[in-house]
């Protein structure tokens, strides 16, 4: 399970942190509330996920990412997105579809106001 | 410079946050109402307060330790705390010889049900990597010396299988009850980086 890793001497110190908020911003929760609801659903298995998940962190170590915890949901995100599209709940292109959809319904959107999609998205 | 504009923002991941959810809650995949339930749960009624009973538990009650060592998943059912996410939990004894570490090398796996969400150390690679490599390192860096005679155990979580630390119960409390116990109990005792004898760190009380 522990293979691959780098000498301890030459990882960084420890971020360290106390009890503070579980999600840092309302997207992650909405990510990690639909992983969960869909697995309670059974539309895929918790290894199935932890799978995808261990595969993007890893992914995003070899790039560069510090991984320090705090990228940690849009690892999260990005594990999401996948499995879905592999699951064929949702395809990629209905998701770069309806995100373009939600960035046009942003800009047209006074400041302060609700965001809602228009009727053709 | 700043760009002033009157018109709303939303970040990238939002946007896609936003995207997955709309869709799958077209297709009727997710229930909004039922995402809130589980933020809610998460955020404010499933955390380290529910480790800390049941270490109170087994502090207290000899054969519910036993049970607890023995099965720990039937015996944290027992209480109330049911993992949705099919995972057993094994429960380590810390004890005058041994230590016990727990750690999640490839993603984050973590007894949500008795913990609650994992804090972001947890999640990062440092203490991925070197919780297995340098265990003793990684505790002193909790302000956890821990004697050259203590073995230290270092258990790594998978989906399956999720680990909760019992710590051992502080000297002098012989005059607690279950519920003044279970303030002294830390989440990071449960985890394995603290030892309850004096640290308040990650203190859940």
């Amino acid at each position: 399970m522990s293979t691959n890793l780098p000498d301890a001497t030459e990882l960084p110190s420890l971020p360290r942190d106390e009890d503070g908020p579980v999600f840092r911003e309302p997207w992650e929760a909405q990510a990690f509330a639909m992983t969960v609801s869909l697995h309670a659903q059974g539309h895929f298995t918790w290894p199935e996920w932890a799978e995808h998940l261990s595969a993007e962190i890893t992914t995003a170590h070899g790039e560069g990412d510090p991984d320090l915890g705090d990228t940690y949901y849009l690892h999260w995100l990005k594990a999401l997105e996948t499995l879905v599209a592999e699951k064929g709940l949702v395809t990629s292109k209905a998701l770069v579809q309806r995100k373009d959809a939600w960035d046009r319904a942003a800009h047209a959107t006074p400041h302060g106001q609700p965001i809602v999609l228009g009727p053709n998205d | 410079m700043s760009e002033h504009s009157d018109h709303s923002h939303l970040s990238d991941s939002e946007l896609r946050v936003r995207a997955l959810e709309s869709l799958l809650t077209d297709k009727g995949l997710v229930d909004p109402d039922a995402l809130n339930t589980i933020v809610d749960t998460y955020e404010n009624q499933v955390g380290p307060k529910n480790g800390a009973r049941v270490v109170a538990r087994a502090w207290v009650d000899p054969a519910f330790k036993q049970w607890l060592l023995k099965d720990g998943t039937a015996a944290i059912d027992s209480l109330g705390y049911v993992s949705t996410q099919g995972a057993d939990i094994v429960v380590l004894e810390n004890t005058a010889q041994v230590h016990n570490l727990t750690v999640c090398t490839l993603c984050s796996c973590y007894p949500w049900a008795v913990l609650g969400l994992p804090p972001a150390w947890y999640k990062s690679f440092p203490y991925r990597a070197r919780a297995v490599k340098d265990p003793r390192g990684v505790l002193a860096e909790f302000g956890q010396g821990i004697a050259d005679d203590v073995e230290i155990r270092v258990w790594d979580s998978t989906a399956e299988v999720r680990y909760l630390v019992l710590p051992e119960r502080p000297a002098g409390t012989d005059g607690l009850d279950e519920e003044a116990l279970s303030d002294l109990v830390t989440r990071n005792s449960m985890i394995g980086t603290d030892r309850l004898d004096g640290s308040v760190d990650g203190r859940v009380g």
